[in-house]
């Protein structure tokens, strides 16, 4: 059990950074995910806690003590792998019990431990089989039974679900949830898939080009990006983003899309925005606070006709496409409100939860 | 195998009207022993052929006129100096082996490490004493150990050592045909291990270091488990190998001092070819045959018992 401290841990490969000046606070117990795009230094951060990559610039603190020149064998961490990393010639139960045979513990203790993390992952059975006969799902469970048994101060995870199939991964995620909802260790998480991210952190780090853009819980990230591109990554489908200017209307402030399409910006936040009057900026709105108008309209709702290119079920519900001033906007609606293709459809966007993004900074005002 | 067993099955339920022969010129296994015949004759013109006849030739008398059974190898048995070779060629090629291994192995690892812009040009420079055919590098060697001018000496000279009898002395003579072919061999070691050890994961490194594996404990339980199966074999042909090795000792010593570092080859020679009994030579040199039959059953039973565990 353990909390770890980040200091302006600053990552260099050669003349790149790779990670530039993270600071971040893990609480004990804590689950945090590491998300971001591919090449965005969440991996390599999360290799500089295990000791594995050397930290060029920073502190890194487990429980207040510095570890920057602890080997990765003082550091009483565990890692899961991406591609699990098992001992091909060792069989799962002594893949399982390496960390602790090689701290001597007694033979009693080890079969405890290992029986006892087998039952949690159920793969009671599994224990006398070489990695080579088991599936990408068995060799996660084992690897991550190889994490549980140390009983260490930190679980560390990289990209731990990647190789598994979908149904699998979705299954697993659930999993490695209840394991940690079981064992409380301090968990640091990587992954590219914000779906995972969402799902399984107490809070989720958002990560691009080296550098942190938000830290938060996962519904706070989601209702409330503070970056455009935080707003982009969080949520499947994407984020919508219109280019908009903001106008002066009387008392009130107008968002216009286009020459045709103008709306009022909700009351309450035309404080918050009237700096920004005259600038371009982007208009960000989530596919689900685009819907099909209902008839019970409530209030900040901007009505519009769309065209509707595009037609996907879901099943629970149905996504339309459209175009507004040629860029594509994604709408969710009712799958009985029978959206057609070719048909112009009445749509209604919710003022309420839209975002207004500064071009020039990135960041959501 | 498969695919032979399908094609049978196959052909049992056809309608019969090819005829017994165009059915059997047909089966995959047919046709795989035919592409391999050219080859089977090769060999058996090349290695059963003498193989035999050298089988033949050590039931002979001196003269080889007359048929005399196993006489030749009660006569064998009977002299020190069969006994004595038979010594000192296991002595010869299970130090080399084990030295050639050795080195092989920890040089690959510190090639391994050597960054991969540079480690080109120390992997060629690497393998120089291996591409040398070995008689010319012995015969640069032969120079090395001259006893009254060779470099060796004089360099012990500058510490204040006496000069050494190289190849003069019986175990100094063991040592330096030992020491030679460790350096012609080991890089053929170097180069094996260094291929094995790029094939093991980085991530089990990682793994074991997380683990709690101290760098001893990762060569241990991860580094060697990996490579046996490739140390196994390569320890098997290189037994072979210097079991069966001629040249170097010929050049440098040529069994001398008093038949102190003949082995089988060079004794056969000596008996066989220089002393014009070549019935006694073919006999000493069939003795090589059941000592590395024996080893290759061994090795090769526990390589294919642990199966291709890496995988």
């Amino acid at each position: 059990m353990a909390q770890v401290t980040l200091r302006k841990i600053v990552k260099m490969y050669d003349d790149t950074e790779a990670v530039r000046g993270i600071d971040l606070d893990i609480a004990d117990k804590e689950f945090v995910v590491l998300v971001g795009p591919s090449g965005c230094g969440k991996s390599t951060t999360l290799r500089m806690i295990a000791g594995l990559e050397e930290i060029s610039g920073g502190e890194i603190a487990v429980d207040g003590e510095i570890v920057n020149d602890v080997p990765p064998k003082d550091r009483d961490m565990a890692m899961v792998f991406q591609n699990y990393a098992l001992y091909p010639h060792m069989s799962v139960y002594q893949n399982m019990s390496f960390g602790l045979r090689l701290k001597k513990y007694p033979k009693e203790e080890i079969d405890k431990r290992v029986q006892e993390a087998a039952r949690i992952l159920d793969i009671k059975d599994l224990l006398e089989r070489k990695p080579r006969q088991l599936s990408g799902g068995q060799r996660q469970r084992v690897a991550m039974g190889r994490a549980i048994v140390r009983n260490p101060k930190v679980f560390l995870f990289d990209e731990p679900l990647s190789n598994l199939d979908a149904k699998l991964r979705v299954q697993m995620r659930t999993e490695i949830k209840r394991v940690h909802q079981k064992v409380r260790t301090t968990t640091v998480y990587v992954t590219h898939d914000q779906v995972e991210a969402m799902t399984l952190a107490d809070r989720v780090v958002v990560m691009n080009k080296g550098k942190i853009e938000q830290i938060g819980a996962p519904n706070f990230l989601y209702h409330s990006p503070a970056t455009r591109f935080v707003a982009g990554f969080i949520g499947s489908p994407a984020m919508n983003f219109l280019p908009c200017k903001l106008e002066q209307a009387g008392d009130g402030l107008n968002v216009r899309l286009s020459d045709t399409i103008a709306f009022a910006v909700p009351a309450e936040r035309v404080q918050r925005y009237r700096p920004h009057v005259g600038q371009d900026l982007t208009f960000g709105i989530r596919p689900e606070h685009v819907t099909e108008a209902q008839p019970n309209g409530s209030k900040n709702l901007a009505m519009f006709d769309a065209g509707i290119e595009v037609v996907e079920p879901m099943g629970n519900e149905t996504m339309v496409f459209f175009s507004i001033n040629g860029t594509e906007v994604c709408g969710r609606t009712d799958p009985n409100a029978g959206a057609k293709v070719g048909a112009t459809a009445k749509m209604a966007a919710h003022l309420d939860h839209m975002h207004l993004i500064d071009n020039a900074s990135g960041r959501v005002l | 195998m498969v695919d032979a067993v399908i094609s049978d099955v196959r052909e049992l339920s056809a309608p019969r009207r090819k005829s017994g022969m165009r059915r059997m010129l047909q089966r995959k296994s047919t046709i795989a022993f035919f592409m391999a015949l050219p080859l089977l004759l090769l060999i058996s013109l090349l290695v059963l052929y003498p193989a035999f006849y050298a089988v033949h030739l050590a039931t002979l008398n001196k003269s080889m006129q007359r048929f005399v059974g196993l006489s030749n190898f009660t006569f064998l048995f009977k002299r020190e100096t069969f006994w004595m070779v038979v010594r000192q060629s296991c002595l010869f090629a299970l130090s080399a082996v084990f030295f050639k291994a050795l080195i092989g192995f920890i040089v690959a690892h510190f090639v391994h490490n050597i960054p991969a812009k540079g480690q080109r040009k120390w992997r060629g420079m690497l393998l120089i004493p291996w591409v040398i055919p070995p008689a010319m590098s012995t015969l640069a060697w032969l120079w090395l150990f001259d006893p009254s001018y060779s470099a060796f000496n004089w360099i012990l000279a500058l510490f204040g050592f006496g000069p050494v009898a190289w190849t003069g002395d019986a175990y100094w003579a063991r040592f330096s045909v030992i020491l030679i072919n460790v350096w012609y061999g080991a890089p053929f070691f170097l180069i094996m291990y260094l291929a094995a050890l790029k094939s093991v994961p980085e991530q089990l490194y990682e793994a074991a270091a997380i683990d709690g594996a101290s760098w001893w404990q990762r060569i241990w339980y991860v580094t060697l488990p990996m490579m046996r199966n490739i140390i196994a074999i390569t320890v098997l042909f290189s037994t072979i190998v210097t079991f069966a090795n001629f040249d170097i000792v010929q050049v440098l010593t040529a069994g001398g001092p008093i038949d102190k570092t003949h082995v089988f080859a060079t004794w056969a020679f000596r008996l066989g070819i220089q002393g014009g009994d070549i019935p006694l030579g073919a006999s000493v040199s069939l003795f090589m045959f059941p000592i590395l039959a024996f080893c290759a059953i061994f090795i090769l039973r526990d390589i294919h018992r642990r199966g291709n565990e890496a995988s």
